[in-house]
């Protein structure tokens, strides 16, 4: 294992990509749960417990994209068109969700249909984030510099699989961040909810779990061989913990363990994806090294990097922390 | 699908569509932001209303605009990949570094801010709450410092190597940051983002005043733009000259195509107002010309021989039909602006201002002014600099990603026809709220817990004048 700065930034992106889809997961399962609610003013408390972070939690995505294109050029420039259909169609759907937040409270005769777009907005852009995620798992061919695929090669029925995974994760995150941001029937409904999703995703991830390792003969060795077997019992166990919190505290009625718990079901799957991936950022053939961009470009990147991120994070949990508290529904009418 | 729609064509058309609407946001966003750190900052300072009703006013329709700048920008960052493979890849150590600091450094700033901004006034207080506004304000400012370096170094490279693998290398990270034309970029855009506000702010001003010119806050927002249109825009239109006798200086060809120049000119170079751009005799129809006047403004001498484009090679020529019309139009804006300054400066000596009806609906056909400035001062630039991405070194055709026509065509008329539905009616609820007087009560109809509101959504009470505790 090579601890260098291909090696830093390699982690700087995971920590991103991680970020983003547990804060902008939570945000986009609102979204999927949206069309669920029982009434109008059960709408507009759903949309308000995300309201005031959206923004900065998909700013996470931007630093993904915008990070791989800065330090992993050529694999930015392998996975983009690689992935061409599912991440357009992704970014439209999160033009939708996107304008909805401020679009249904301009107009009484379209807020339905910008009701309806947030839903569809989130859920197309969570199940396109899961089928890309599945896609690479498959692995992408790679011929001088460049994709050398058709532009149906993402479409599978494993990545397909992995999609509906991640649409059913993103929900569940939805569901106990609403256990914990709301009161009354609403979070009785989440709290029932998040037992169903959280058996759902629990069964998706498992699929998914025994698929990947024939997608690929790397990873069977990678996950039955040492030190990656170690890490085999060690995943699974973690998974199992993760669950187990998350029964728990949906029966206990508690509100901050479920949403902990299902991050923490996020972040295992995630080091376990890591585990599969690496040394490779784009499997099954271009590894960190190759695709890093010269030590000058790295370099300069990190500085202000290992500066600003804590920055950043100081003042997003100050912003999540202005707007602590449950939602208070008759405060929201006037 | 037909011959002549290659991948390229579609792809470039894609990009051209996608970051023109984009550019429309951040023009307004940029003013907008700084606009409303004012407005607040004075309420603050005077204690007068008046300011705050504007601050109140203001800050919802900026809410629409940002979000539909945040959602068309997405879309941006994700394009130089999947359409512009090649590009990012050889592109991408020099510029990405830029484009991740753009993201470090500004948008985590407005977004983290924007909340606090938008609504937290009860909540964190009012000197917190300035803090805010002035970080969102800051934000789009350093947003638009980064985004412009990246675009002035595909401009004007410097600071690079070539590598084995064909990518650029970064040797000196100052000289590529601080790129030759960065700095007039710069000025020329955040003052075209200013200038799009002013015109925009005065417009609806100038609405507000034809039907009651007594409001108070309608009266201190026209006053406020048509101070800014009054002494911005000499402001522009020198930064405009610099930014030319730089680009002369950097990229002859591109100015040639701006002033019609197919011929050389070894004593002096006629200035050509108007005219129609035959490409195919390589010379300008009807053309109304005034002698030796482009030599006096590009060399500053009469008899100053100039460069045509007959000494450039057919292949590396822009068109010049497109960037020939497209700076007309800039200019010509430019100058109209210049108009309805000096013609509101006139009114305010006589004591006028208010109430010169014909100002006023000179201003509000002068609205969307500064947005097609924006896009044809872009399209100039960036069509200006074809048929290369990175000038002189590396082509359009060389940057595309290994797609199909068809993926590229059919993305184009998704993007084509989101983007209509979405920001047309996004642009749509923005008139209506400017259609209501500052001071409305339910200016964004329902009025409710906008985005603005939080997760206890009491706040945003706070944009009610009603509600106001000072
Ligand atoms: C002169 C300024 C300027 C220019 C030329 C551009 N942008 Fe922009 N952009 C902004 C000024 C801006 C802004 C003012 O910062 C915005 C507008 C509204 C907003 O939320 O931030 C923004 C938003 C914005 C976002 C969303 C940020 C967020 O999540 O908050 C992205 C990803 C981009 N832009 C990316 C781009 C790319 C890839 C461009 C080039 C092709 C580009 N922008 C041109
Ligand atoms: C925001 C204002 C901008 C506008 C309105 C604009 C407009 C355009 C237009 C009209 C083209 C097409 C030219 C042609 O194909 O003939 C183009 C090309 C291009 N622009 Fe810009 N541009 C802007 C900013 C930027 C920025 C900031 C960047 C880089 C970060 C950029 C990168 C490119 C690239 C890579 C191309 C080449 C692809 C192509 O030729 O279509 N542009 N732009
Ligand atoms: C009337 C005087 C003006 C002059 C002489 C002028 C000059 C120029 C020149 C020479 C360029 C191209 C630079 C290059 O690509 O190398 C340019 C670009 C541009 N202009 Fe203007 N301009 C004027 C007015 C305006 C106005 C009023 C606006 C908007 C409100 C505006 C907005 C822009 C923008 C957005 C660009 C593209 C970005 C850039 O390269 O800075 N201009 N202008």
């Amino acid at each position: 294992m090579a601890f260098d700065l291909a090696f830093i930034w390699a982690g700087i992106i995971a920590f991103s990509v991680l970020t983003y889809v547990i804060l902008d997961g939570f945000d986009l399962g609102v979204g999927i749960l949206f069309p669920f609610a029982r009434g109008p003013m059960d709408r507009d408390i759903m949309m308000n417990s995300v309201a005031p972070v959206w923004d900065g939690n998909e700013t996470w995505l931007v630093l993904g994209g915008g990070g791989l294109f800065a330090v992993f050029p050529l694999a930015y420039a392998v996975v983009m068109p690689a992935l061409y259909m599912p991440l357009v169609l992704m970014l439209l759907a999160l033009v939708f969700r996107g304008v909805a937040f401020e679009y249904r409270w301009r107009t009484k005769r379209w807020q339905r249909v910008w009701d309806l777009a947030f839903f569809g907005g989130s859920a197309t852009a969570a199940l396109c984030q899961g089928i890309a995620l599945g896609a690479l798992v498959q692995g992408i061919k790679v011929a001088d510099r460049a994709y050398a695929g058709g532009w149906w090669d993402w479409l599978s029925p494993f990545s397909l699989i992995s999609g509906i995974a991640v649409l059913a994760g993103y929900a569940l995150l939805g569901a106990t961040w609403l256990v914990l941001k709301t009161s009354g029937p609403l979070q009785a409904q989440m709290r029932m909810y998040a037992w169903m999703l959280g058996i759902f995703t629990l069964f998706f991830m498992a699929l998914v779990s025994l698929l990947t390792p024939f997608q690929n003969p790397v990873y069977f060795s990678r996950w039955f061989n040492l030190p990656g077997s170690l890490f085999s019992l060690l995943v699974p166990g973690l998974v199992l913990l993760a669950a187990w919190q998350l029964l728990l505290g949906l029966r206990r009625g508690d509100d901050l363990r479920p949403f902990l718990s299902a991050l923490s079901l996020f972040i295992v799957s995630f080091i376990g994806i890591g585990i599969s991936f690496y040394p490779n950022i784009v499997p099954p053939s271009l590894s960190i090294w190759e695709a890093a961009a010269p030590e000058a470009s790295l370099e300069f990147a990190l500085v202000g990097t290992l500066v600003l991120i804590p920055i950043i994070l100081i003042y997003t949990a100050y912003a999540y922390w202005v707007f602590r508290g449950k939602v208070d529904p008759t405060e929201g009418y006037h | 699908m037909p011959d002549f729609l290659t991948a390229e064509i579609l792809a470039r058309f894609q990009f051209a569509f996608t970051v023109s609407f984009h550019i429309i946001f951040p023009a307004f966003s940029i003013g907008l932001s700084s606009f409303l750190a004012v407005l607040n900052a004075l309420w603050l300072w005077t204690g007068d209303s008046a300011y705050r009703t504007l601050f109140d006013y203001w800050k919802k329709i900026f809410a629409v605009a940002f979000g539909m700048g945040v959602v068309s920008g997405i879309v941006m960052s994700y394009q130089f990949g999947t359409n512009w493979s090649v590009f990012s890849d050889k592109t991408g150590p020099v510029l990405g570094p830029l484009m991740a600091y753009e993201v470090l450094s500004a948008f985590f700033l407005e977004a983290g801010f924007l909340g606090i901004m938008l609504f937290g006034r009860q909540r964190v207080g009012n000197g917190l709450h300035m803090f805010a506004t002035a970080m969102v304000a800051f934000g789009t400012l350093m947003s638009a410092t980064w985004i412009l370096s990246v675009n002035s170094w595909m401009q004007t490279p410097a600071g690079y190597e070539i590598n084995a693998a064909g990518q650029f290398i970064p040797l000196d990270w100052w000289a590529i940051v601080f790129n030759p034309s960065f700095p007039y970029r710069l000025l020329h855009m955040v003052l075209a983002a200013y200038l799009t506000t002013a015109f925009v702010v005065g417009a609806v001003g100038g609405w507000h005043l034809l039907r009651d010119h007594t409001n108070p806050a309608t009266r201190t927002m026209f006053s406020m733009a048509m101070w800014m249109a009054a002494l911005v825009t000499p402001l522009q239109i020198y930064a405009g000259d610099l930014h030319g006798l730089n680009t002369l200086e950097h990229q002859p060809a591109k100015v040639m195509a701006m002033e019609g120049h197919y011929d050389s000119h070894p004593d002096g170079a006629p200035l050509i107002l108007f005219g129609i751009p035959n490409p195919a005799e390589k010379r300008i129809d009807y053309a109304i010309e005034i002698p030796k006047a482009s030599s006096l403004i590009l060399k500053h001498s009469l008899n100053a021989p100039l460069a045509g484009l007959d000494t450039i090679p057919d292949e590396d020529e822009p068109p010049v039909m497109i960037v020939f019309w497209s700076f007309r139009v800039m200019v010509g804006l430019g100058f109209a602006m210049l108009g309805i300054g000096m013609w509101s400066l006139l009114n305010r000596l006589r004591g006028r201002l208010y109430d010169g009806r014909w100002l006023h609906r000179a201003t509000l056909v002068m609205g969307p002014a500064g947005f097609v400035a924006v896009i044809a001062g872009w399209i100039t630039t960036e069509v200006g600099r074809q048929p290369f991405t990175v000038y002189g070194l590396l082509r359009t055709s060389e940057s595309l990603s290994p797609i199909d026509a068809p993926a590229v065509g059919v993305s184009l008329l998704a993007f084509i026809i989101v983007y209509f539905f979405v920001f047309g009616a996004g642009t749509f609820y923005i008139l209506r709220m400017m259609g209501k007087t500052p001071g409305t009560v339910r200016l964004g109809l329902r009025d409710g817990p906008i985005r603005t509101a939080g997760i206890t959504p009491g706040p945003h009470m706070s944009g009610d004048p009603k509600t106001h505790t000072d």
